[in-house]
């Protein structure tokens, strides 16, 4: 099919698409008028039933953990998917770090860019840890913490080497941390199956004072480890797509 | 004007899909189908939005401050995971199609026998 036959199909049919969008839109409830039911009951019970005061948190550990243990496990496949997938295939052997092209200058890392990396380091690891363990107070929590610790081996990567980066998080142990993270969660659920209670039922005390850190029972426990799988994960992902860079076809193109 | 975030939500969508159709290049590709995932966010979060509302986190606010749906944004949570594992295998898969045929263009790429 050539590109403007194929412009031109899609062009009738996101028509076709936005005519029936809008009709359908017609009769629904405007922008501000919102009145499903669920989200409003839970905002009026969930400080008082958890002691957590970031109700989408509450939710995401809480009342709907059982699919957030199933999201988890999506970002934990994705990052086997992606091993797998890059695999060291027949025929593919590593690149020596013999400069081939000795006579073209190539730019060294700024030492701009090292100076500010190094500087950020420290402080973004504060902040995705914060972030990981303040899920039941405010808007945070173990998936914006995680990937944000993560960020913190980027920016070793980029003040430095890939080689860096590997000495830092050695494959072997953030593989470990990945699975202590993913299976922490799921554990928790099963403990509360031990104590003859509902799989991920709130089992731990909740705390006195709503939204502190030592309040919410399992949510900030689980939003822990969700830091650990998802900072893992992202760390497994990122390395295995950098270390590309170091393998080529035999007899490459 | 009340229908305008939704109204945003389709256009986001198409013009990702219009990327999608005309794209030259895997990872241009990847990045319009990320740009279609965007609409979602739009609508989960436009749906769930209450007009005087306030965020659904009663740290400083008593607990009976009308709040927007928390139940939505939970989703847009989930969204966003989803499109960063969808994201790093398809990143992968783009790697692996540029080893073997020696191209990202994916017209050319669908003229390939594989």
């Amino acid at each position: 099919m050539r590109p403007a036959q194929r412009r031109w199909i899609f062009l009738v049919g996101a028509a076709g698409l936005a005519a029936f969008y809008l009709w359908g839109l017609s009769g629904l409830p405007g922008f501000g008028n919102y009145p499903g039911p669920y989200g409003f009951i839970i905002n009026r019970i969930a400080v008082g039933q958890t002691n957590a005061t970031g109700v989408v948190s509450t939710i995401n550990f809480d009342y709907r953990g059982f699919d957030t243990v199933g999201e988890e496990f999506i970002l934990f496949a994705a990052a086997a998917g992606v091993a797998t997938v890059l695999r060291r295939l027949r025929g593919e052997r590593e690149q020596s770090t013999v400069d081939e092209a000795a006579d073209r200058d190539v730019p060294t890392t700024s030492s701009a860019i090292r100076m500010v990396a190094l500087l950020f380091t420290g402080p973004v690891v504060v902040m995705g840890w914060w972030l990981a363990s303040h899920a039941q107070t405010n808007p945070s929590g173990g998936f914006q913490g995680g990937v944000i610790l993560a960020t913190a081996f980027v920016l070793i990567y980029l003040s430095g080497e890939f080689l860096v980066l590997k000495r830092f998080s050695p494959v072997a142990l953030t593989e470990v941390v990945e699975a202590v993270g993913a299976g922490g969660f799921a554990a928790i659920g099963v403990s509360a199956v031990a104590m003859g209670l509902p799989y991920l039922k709130d089992f731990l005390p909740l705390g006195t004072v709503p939204g502190a850190v030592s309040s919410s029972g399992t949510i900030a426990l689980i939003s822990f480890f969700v830091g650990l799988e998802v900072a893992a994960a992202f760390i497994l992902i990122i390395g295995e797509l950098l270390e590309q860079t170091l393998l080529i076809r035999q007899g490459g193109r | 004007m009340q229908y305008f975030p939704f109204v945003v939500v389709v256009w986001i969508l198409c013009v990702g899909l219009y990327g999608v159709v005309t794209s030259r290049h895997l990872v241009h590709q990847i990045i319009c189908l990320i740009v279609v995932q965007s609409s979602t966010y739009v609508l989960l979060l436009g749906v769930g939005y209450l007009t005087g509302a306030v965020a659904p986190y009663f740290y400083d606010v008593p607990v009976h401050t009308p709040a927007v749906d928390p139940v939505v944004q939970a989703l847009a949570l989930t969204d966003v995971v989803v499109e960063a594992a969808v994201t790093a295998l398809l990143l992968s898969f783009a790697i692996q199609a540029h080893k073997r045929f020696g191209t990202l263009d994916p017209q050319e790429l669908a003229s390939l026998k594989g």
